[in-house]
C-alpha cells in the first residue's frame, strides 16, 4: 500500500565519494535554508492582527436574548451542573409584573458569574442549555486581566447587546468555507473581531 | 614613543575595541533574527524598530538576575572564567587591519590597533588562550556536565588548531610574511588568497567553526548531552559574557578569513576609485574617503562571513563526539597537509613557469 509519493527506498549501499565529502550535502542544506530566508513569514503578528479561529472556536461567554430583547436565561443551573471547572453560578429571581420584556421565563438569573480563572472553554454550559441561552463566542477571547476582580464577569459583561448582537453565520465546514470566499471577495460578514469593552 | 603617537593608539584601540563589542552585541540580534527567517518566522520585533533594542533588552535582563556562585565552586577561578573568555576574546581584534591609512596632518595613521610583523602568530596565539576561559569556568563550576564540557572544548580546540595552523601555512608560504597588514597588502587587485587556496579555505573555515565552538562543532555545550556544557553553573552576566565572547569570536574569526582569503579591504576597481577620489577631494580628503570605503567593504565582508555562521548554524545538526575527531584527525590535517605540498610545488615550479610565460 502507498500511502504518499515522498516514500523512499532505505539502501545500505556504500557512500559515493560526493556523499562522503559532506560538502556538496551541506551546500544543498544551506541553498534549502536561504531559501526559506527569503519566503513569505507565516507569523501573524498577533494584537495587531487577529486570524479568524473558524466557527465552532470556543472563547468568552455570552448570555444570548431573545428576538424580542428579553434575556432568555431561566436561571435552572444545568450549566453550573454540567461545569467540570464549577466555574459558573447563580442567583435566581421570580420575574415580576411589567418585567415580561425583560425576561422570556417566569424566573430568570438575577445574578450569573462566571469564573473566567477557573473556566475551561470546554462548552459543556453551550450543551447543557435547555433554552439555548449560554453560549461561548467563536469571534472574542476573554482578554488579558491584571486585577482580580476583574476574573469573574458579572451579567454586565455577559448579556448580549442588542445593538451588536452576535450571531454565528456559518456552522459546517461547507459553511465556513462560503463564508471564507464571501470574505475574500470583500463582502462585509458579523463576524469581525473585535476588542472587548 | 611620543605622545601623541601613544593617543593615536589609545583612540584607535578603544575605537577597535568598541567596534567589535558593538557588532558583538548586534550579533546576538542578528542571530536570533537569521534563525527567525530561516524558519520562516520573523524572529524578535517588539524592542524598538525591528526588533533592534533587543540586545538592550537581554543585556538588561542578564544584568538583573542573581549573580550565583555554587557553594563547592572554586569561588575565584568561577569568575576567571567567563573574564578570561571575554579578554581573550576582545585581545585578538588588536591586529586587524580595518583598513589602510588615515592621512591626518600630514601623519599617516594606519587603521589597525597595533601593527605587528608577528600578527596572525598572535592571534594564534590569543585565540589558543581562549579555551582557558572554558577550561578553566567548567572546572571551577565543580559539576560533572560543566567538567565535561570543558574537556571537550579544550580537546577540540586543541584537535582543530592543528589543522588551522597547517591550512594557514599554506598561506604563509604565499605570502612569505606573518604580518596580517602585509598579507593584505598583498592582495590587492583581486589577488585574493581564495583563487589560490580554496581548499586550504573550506580546512580554515571548518576549523574556525570548532574553535568558535559553533554549531556543527558546538559539542562543549551540547544540550542533549551535558545540559548547558561548561556553563551549566552559570548564570546571569557571567553567562552572558560567556555567550558574548562566542560572538566576538565569531565576528574575530570572520574578520580573520576575510583578511587572510578574501583581501581584506581591497574590492575590484580599488584604484580607479581611489585615483578619482584624490582628483576630485585632494591627496588628504580623498585618500581618508577612499580608506573608508575600503574599511565599509571590509567589514561588508566581515559581516557577511558572521553571516555565514549563523546561516551554517541553522542548517547542519550538531555532529558526533567521535566523528568530530575523526574529521579533525583522520580528515583536516593530512588534507592541509596535502594542501601544503601542493602550494609549496605551485610556489616552486608553476609560478616561475607562469610568470615567464606572462612576460
Amino acid at each position: 500500500m502507498q500511502l504518499t509519493n515522498r516514500s523512499k527506498q532505505v539502501s545500505n549501499k556504500e557512500m559515493t565519494l560526493a556523499e562522503r565529502a559532506y560538502l556538496p550535502a551541506i551546500a544543498t542544506g544551506l541553498a534549502i535554508t536561504i531559501k526559506h530566508f527569503f519566503a513569505k513569514k507565516v507569523t501573524i503578528q498577533y494584537p495587531e492582527v487577529k486570524r479568524y479561529l473558524g466557527p465552532v472556536f470556543r472563547g468568552r461567554h455570552i448570555l444570548k436574548r431573545d428576538a424580542d430583547g428579553r434575556e432568555r436565561c431561566t436561571a435552572c443551573g444545568l450549566c453550573a451542573v454540567a461545569c467540570p471547572a464549577e466555574a459558573i453560578s447563580m442567583v435566581a429571581a421570580e420575574r415580576v409584573k411589567g418585567e415580561e420584556n425583560l425576561y422570556r421565563e417566569e424566573k430568570y438569573a438575577a445574578v450569573y458569574e462566571v469564573n473566567m480563572l477557573r473556566c475551561i472553554f470546554c462548552g459543556l454550559c453551550e450543551e447543557a442549555c435547555p433554552k439555548q441561552a449560554v453560549y461561548l463566542r467563536h469571534d472574542e477571547f476573554v482578554p488579558v486581566f491584571t486585577e482580580r476582580d476583574q476574573v469573574i464577569w458579572g451579567k454586565d459583561l455577559l448579556v448580549e447587546d442588542m445593538n451588536n448582537r452576535y450571531t454565528r453565520e456559518a456552522w459546517t465546514k461547507e459553511e465556513a468555507r462560503a463564508l471564507d470566499v464571501k470574505r475574500a471577495s470583500g463582502e462585509i460578514t458579523n463576524v469581525v473581531p473585535r476588542a472587548i469593552p | 614613543m611620543d605622545l601623541v603617537e601613544f593617543l593615536v593608539k589609545t583612540v584607535t584601540i578603544v575605537a577597535v575595541f568598541g567596534l567589535t563589542l558593538v557588532i558583538a552585541m548586534y550579533s546576538t540580534w542578528a542571530e536570533r533574527k537569521v534563525a527567525g527567517f530561516i524558519q520562516d518566522r520573523s524572529g524578535p520585533n517588539r524592542a524598538g524598530w525591528g526588533g533592534l533594542l533587543q540586545p538592550l533588552a537581554d543585556a538588561g535582563k542578564m544584568f538583573f538576575k542573581e549573580d550565583f556562585i555554587p557553594a563547592l565552586a572554586n569561588k575565584w577561578l568561577f569568575i576567571a572564567g567567563p573574564s578570561l573568555a571575554m579578554l581573550t576574546a576582545l585581545l585578538a581584534s588588536a591586529v586587524i587591519p580595518f583598513g589602510s591609512t588615515f592621512r591626518i596632518a600630514g601623519h599617516e595613521v594606519p587603521l589597525q590597533g597595533v601593527e605587528s610583523n608577528i600578527g596572525i602568530l598572535y592571534v594564534f596565539g590569543v585565540v589558543a588562550l581562549g579555551v582557558y576561559g572554558i577550561m578553566v569556568g567548567g572546572w571551577a563550576s565543580n559539576n560533572k556536565f560543566s567538567l565535561l564540557g570543558a574537556i571537550r572544548a579544550a580537546s577540540q580546540n586543541i584537535s582543530y588548531e592543528v589543522a588551522m595552523g597547517l591550512s594557514l601555512i599554506a598561506i604563509l608560504m604565499m605570502s612569505s610574511s606573518l604580518s596580517l597588514g602585509e598579507i593584505v597588502a598583498q592582495q590587492h587587485g583581486m589577488n585574493w588568497n581564495i583563487f589560490y587556496q580554496p581548499l586550504g579555505f573550506i580546512i580554515f573555515i571548518t576549523c574556525s567553526f570548532a574553535e568558535c565552538n559553533r554549531v556543527p562543532f558546538d559539542l562543549p555545550e551540547c544540550e542533549t548531552e551535558l545540559v548547558g556544557g561548561y556553563h551549566t553553573e552559570y548564570g546571569s552576566m557571567k553567562l552572558g559574557f560567556y555567550l558574548f565572547a562566542e560572538y566576538i569570536n565569531m565576528f574575530i574569526s570572520s574578520a580573520i578569513i576575510s583578511v587572510l582569503y578574501f583581501g581584506g579591504y581591497n574590492y575590484p576597481g580599488m584604484d580607479f576609485v581611489y585615483a578619482q577620489l584624490v582628483k576630485a577631494l585632494g591627496s588628504e580628503t580623498g585618500h581618508n574617503i577612499a580608506t573608508l570605503i575600503g574599511t565599509a567593504v571590509f567589514f561588508g565582508k566581515a559581516l557577511f562571513f558572521v553571516f555565514f555562521y549563523m546561516w551554517v548554524r541553522w542548517t547542519i545538526p550538531r555532529f558526533r563526539y567521535d566523528q568530530l575527531m575523526n574529521l579533525g584527525w583522520k580528515k583536516l590535517i593530512p588534507l592541509a597537509i596535502f594542501n601544503i605540498i601542493i602550494t609549496g610545488a605551485a610556489v616552486l615550479f608553476l609560478k616561475p613557469v607562469i610568470t615567464a610565460w606572462l612576460n
